[in-house]
C-alpha cells in the first residue's frame, strides 16, 4: 500500500469516527466537551506512559487518556451541578489545568523521550505508513490504520444500534428519561466513545486539531439538513472531503497535513454558511430580494386593476417611488407571472387576473 | 524560595517574566470577570487560538519578528474571528458552543498549517514562532514588559472609565439599551479590550492556556464577594499573583515552562476559593448540609420521644418498638437527646425534659400548623427560620 494512501485512509477513518460523535455532540451543545477531552487525553497519555515504564505502548496510552478523558466530563459536570461556576467557565477551569499538568510532566520527565509537544500539537500522520503493527512476528499494516479502523467500527455499531436511544434523547432528554431509556447511561456511554475516539486520533492529528474533525463537518452538516440522518452522513462526507482536500493542499504547501485538514474543514463551514439553500447567508439574502420583488409585483398588478387603460412606466414609477433598476425587475418578475402585458410603454393588467381578485 | 523572591528584584529575566506574567494576570482577571459574569468565557479560549494564524500572517507580510507587530497580528486574527462568530450565531441556528469549537479549531488548525509552512520554507529567521502557542516567558525583554505595560494600561482605564456601563451590560443588557446606550458597540468594545488581554498573555502562557488566564481568576474571585467592584479587584489580585508565583516557581528548576506553572497557580487557587471562600465554599455547604440532617434526624427521634412520653412510658424498650430499631440503637437516641437537654434520667426512668416538652410542642405545632398556613399562602416563620440555619 502506498504511503499516500495510507495517510489518506487513516484521515479518513479518523473524521468519519469524529463525525459519527460529533454528530451528537453538537446537537447536544456540548460541543466544547470535546475540546476539553481532547486536551486532557495529554495527560492521560503521559500517565499511562509512565506507568507502562515509558515503553510506547498503544493500549496503555488508550486506557489512560480515555480514563483521563472520562474524569474531565466528569469533573466539569460536578463543578456545574455545585452551581458555584457556570457550565462554560467550568470547561475553561479544567481543561487548562489538565493541559498545563501534561505539558509540564512531558517537560520535566520526558524531555528525551518520543513524546515531544510537536506530536502533541501536529500530530503524527506523516508517519503513520511507517508504524506497522506486527503480531506474532508477522506484519499486519499500519498500526493507525487499525487502530482508527477499530474505532470507526466501534462508533458505527454504537450509532447503528442505539440509534433510537440517541435521538430520543438528544432531542427530547424527559421523554427518554420517562420511557426507561437511561439517557444518563448513555451520555456517558457517548463521552466514553468521543474520549477513545480523541485518544485513536491523537496519535494522527494531534490534541487540539481533533476538536476540528468532532465538530467542524457536524456543524456544517447542520447548516445543510434538518434531518438527523441526512446530517450523519453529510458529516461523514465532509470530514472526509476535507481530509483527502487537506492532504492535497498539505503536500502542495508542504505544510502540516492535520492543520491542513483542519484549514480546508473551516473553508468547507465558510462556503456552506455562504451557500446553504437553508441557512446560508447569500441564500438569505436572495431569497428576501426575491420576495420583495415579488410584493412589489403584486403590488403593481393590484394598481394596475384600477385602471381599465394601459398605465406608463412613467406614472408607476411617479405613484411608488421605486428606483428605475428595482422597478425593471418588478416588471419582469410580473410579466413572467402573466399577470400584466406590454403595450409600448405602458402596463395593462391582463383581464383573467382581474377576475380572480390577486 | 525566599532567594528566589530576592531574585525578582535583582535577576534581570526573573524580574520580566514575573511582571509580564503579573500585567497578564492582572489585565485577564478584571477583563475575564467580565466576560465569565456574560457567559463568554470560552470566547476567550476562541480569541487565544485564533490570534495563532494572525502571528503567522503577520510575519509572513511584515517579515519582521517584532512582538508588537506579531501581536497585533494575533489581535486583529482574534478580532476576525469573534466577528464571524457573532455572524454565525445572529444568521443560522447552529448553537453557540458548535460556533465556538468551529472558529477555534478552524483558526487555530490553519495557524497550525501557516507555522509548519513558515518552518518549512527556507527563511532563515522563522526559529521561535511556535513559542507563542505554549508561550516562552523566558524570551521576554524589558522591552516587552513596557509594550505589555502600556497595552494592559490602556485596557484597563477604558474599563475604569466606562465601568459603570459594563457593569449594567453585564447584568443587564436590555436596562442598559432602554437607556439609549449603544450596547451593542459596547459588547465589542469589551470583546476588543479582551483582545488585548489575549495579546499581553500570548508571549507568557501561549494561546493554548490562555483561556484559563481569562476564567480562572475570575471564577476564583466570584467565590469570595457578590459585588462586582470587590470581584474584579480580587480577580486581578489573584491573576497577577498566580502569574508571579508561577514565574518564581518556573526559575527554581530547570526544564519547567512558565505558562502552564502559571495556569496551575491559579487552578489552585480556583480549586481553593471553591472548597473554603467564606459563604459560598463547598466545605462549608458541607458542614451545613450535615448539621442539618442530624438537627431534622434528632428531631423525629424527639417526636417519637413524646407520644411515647405523652401516651405511655418512655423507655429505650417502648422507643426501640416505636422506631422499629434495636436496643441499643434506641438507648444511644434517648443519650444523645440527653445530650441536648431534651431528655433526663430520674430513679432510672426517662423523662422528657422541660426543654424536650417544649421543643416537641413547638415542632407539632409546626407540623400541624404549616399545611393549613400554606394553603392560605402564609409560611410559618419559625419554619422558615429553622430551614435556613
Amino acid at each position: 500500500m502506498s504511503a499516500d494512501l495510507v495517510i489518506i485512509l487513516t484521515a479518513v477513518l479518523v473524521s468519519t469516527a469524529s463525525a459519527l460523535v460529533g454528530t451528537f455532540l453538537v446537537l447536544r451543545r456540548m460541543a466544547l466537551m470535546s475540546d476539553a477531552i481532547s486536551h486532557a487525553v495529554l495527560p492521560g497519555i503521559v500517565l499511562a506512559f509512565w506507568l507502562s515504564g515509558g515503553e510506547r505502548a498503544t493500549l496503555p496510552a488508550l486506557l489512560g487518556a480515555a480514563a483521563a478523558g472520562l474524569a474531565t466530563v466528569t469533573l466539569v459536570e460536578w463543578l456545574t451541578r455545585t452551581g458555584r461556576v457556570k457550565n462554560d467557565a467550568a470547561i475553561g477551569i479544567v481543561f487548562p489545568a489538565l493541559f498545563s499538568l501534561g505539558v509540564l510532566a512531558v517537560s520535566f520527565y520526558f524531555r528525551n523521550v518520543h513524546l515531544d509537544l510537536d506530536a502533541v500539537l501536529y500530530g503524527e500522520i506523516a508517519y503513520a505508513p511507517f508504524n506497522i503493527l506486527s503480531v506474532g512476528g508477522r506484519e499486519l499494516g499500519p498500526e493507525s490504520l487499525w487502530i482508527m479502523g477499530t474505532l470507526t467500527l466501534l462508533n458505527l455499531v454504537f450509532v447503528l444500534v442505539f440509534y433510537k436511544e440517541l435521538k430520543l434523547s438528544t432531542f427530547d432528554t424527559g421523554l427518554a428519561a420517562a420511557l426507561g431509556f437511561m439517557p444518563g447511561v448513555l451520555h456517558y456511554l457517548l463521552m466514553s466513545l468521543v474520549s477513545i475516539t480523541a485518544v485513536g486520533a491523537f496519535q494522527s492529528v494531534g490534541a487540539i486539531l481533533i476538536v476540528a474533525f468532532i465538530i467542524i463537518p457536524p456543524a456544517t452538516a447542520y447548516l445543510l439538513t434538518q434531518r438527523l440522518p441526512l446530517m450523519i452522513a453529510l458529516a461523514v462526507g465532509i470530514g472526509a472531503v476535507s481530509s483527502v482536500l487537506g492532504y492535497l493542499f498539505a503536500i502542495l504547501l508542504d505544510a502540516s497535513i492535520a492543520g491542513m485538514m483542519a484549514t480546508v474543514a473551516g473553508v468547507l463551514f465558510g462556503l456552506a454558511l455562504l451557500f446553504s439553500p437553508l441557512q446560508g447567508l447569500v441564500t438569505q439574502a436572495i431569497r428576501r430580494s426575491r420576495q420583495r420583488q415579488e410584493v412589489a409585483a403584486r403590488l403593481l398588478v393590484s394598481h394596475l386593476a384600477h385602471h381599465d387603460r394601459p398605465v406608463p412606466i412613467s406614472e408607476v414609477q411617479e405613484e411608488f417611488g421605486w428606483n428605475p433598476r428595482f422597478l425593471q425587475r418588478v416588471q419582469e418578475v410580473a410579466l413572467r407571472a402573466g399577470w400584466v402585458q406590454l403595450e409600448g410603454t405602458s402596463l395593462r393588467v391582463k383581464a383573467e387576473r382581474i377576475a380572480k381578485n390577486l | 524560595m525566599f532567594d528566589l523572591l530576592s531574585q525578582i528584584f535583582t535577576d534581570y529575566t526573573l524580574r520580566n517574566v514575573a511582571l509580564g506574567a503579573a500585567i497578564l494576570g492582572g489585565v485577564g482577571g478584571v477583563l475575564g470577570s467580565f466576560a465569565t459574569l456574560r457567559r463568554q468565557s470560552l470566547l476567550g479560549d476562541v480569541l487565544a487560538h485564533a490570534a495563532l494564524p494572525g502571528i503567522c500572517l503577520a510575519f509572513l507580510l511584515s517579515g519582521s519578528k517584532v512582538p508588537l507587530v506579531l501581536l497585533v497580528g494575533g489581535g486583529l486574527a482574534g478580532w476576525a474571528a469573534a466577528l464571524l462568530m457573532l455572524t454565525v450565531l445572529r444568521y443560522t441556528r447552529l448553537p453557540e458552543d458548535s460556533a465556538l469549537g468551529v472558529m477555534l479549531s478552524s483558526f487555530f488548525g490553519f495557524g497550525i498549517a501557516l507555522l509548519t509552512f513558515i518552518q518549512h520554507s527556507s527563511d532563515a529567521n522563522q526559529a521561535g514562532l511556535d513559542k507563542f502557542i505554549f508561550g516562552q516567558a523566558a524570551t521576554i525583554v524589558a522591552a516587552d514588559v513596557v509594550t505589555m505595560a502600556v497595552l494592559g494600561g490602556l485596557a484597563l482605564a477604558l474599563v475604569a472609565l466606562l465601568y459603570k456601563e459594563f457593569k449594567l451590560l453585564s447584568f443587564d443588557p436590555e436596562y442598559l439599551s432602554s437607556l439609549g446606550y449603544p450596547t451593542r458597540g459596547l459588547g465589542t468594545l469589551l470583546t476588543s479590550l479582551t483582545v488585548v488581554a489575549v495579546m499581553i498573555g500570548l508571549q507568557t502562557v501561549g494561546v493554548v492556556l490562555m483561556a484559563a488566564m481569562l476564567i480562572a481568576p475570575a471564577a476564583a474571585a466570584r467565590q469570595w464577594t457578590d459585588r462586582l467592584g470587590k470581584m474584579v479587584l480580587l480577580a486581578a489580585a489573584f491573576g497577577a499573583s498566580s502569574g508571579v508565583i508561577g514565574a518564581v516557581l518556573s526559575a527554581s528548576r530547570e526544564n519547567l515552562p512558565t505558562g502552564p506553572l502559571v495556569v496551575l497557580t491559579a487552578s489552585v487557587i480556583v480549586v481553593v476559593s471553591l472548597f473554603f471562600a467564606p459563604l459560598r465554599g463547598l466545605v462549608w455547604q458541607w458542614v451545613r448540609e450535615a448539621r442539618n440532617r442530624k438537627r431534622i434526624r434528632l428531631e423525629r427521634i424527639l417526636l417519637d420521644a413524646h407520644v411515647l412520653h405523652n401516651h405511655g412510658e418512655l423507655s429505650p424498650q417502648t422507643l426501640a418498638l416505636r422506631r422499629r430499631t434495636s436496643l441499643p440503637v434506641a438507648l444511644n437516641e434517648l443519650k444523645q437527646l440527653e445530650a441536648q437537654g431534651w431528655t433526663k434520667q430520674e430513679n432510672g426512668r426517662w423523662l422528657l425534659a422541660p426543654a424536650g416538652h417544649e421543643r416537641a410542642h413547638r415542632l407539632e405545632q409546626e407540623m400541624r400548623g404549616l399545611p393549613r398556613l400554606e394553603a392560605r399562602g402564609v409560611v410559618s416563620p419559625t419554619a422558615e427560620k429553622d430551614g435556613a440555619l
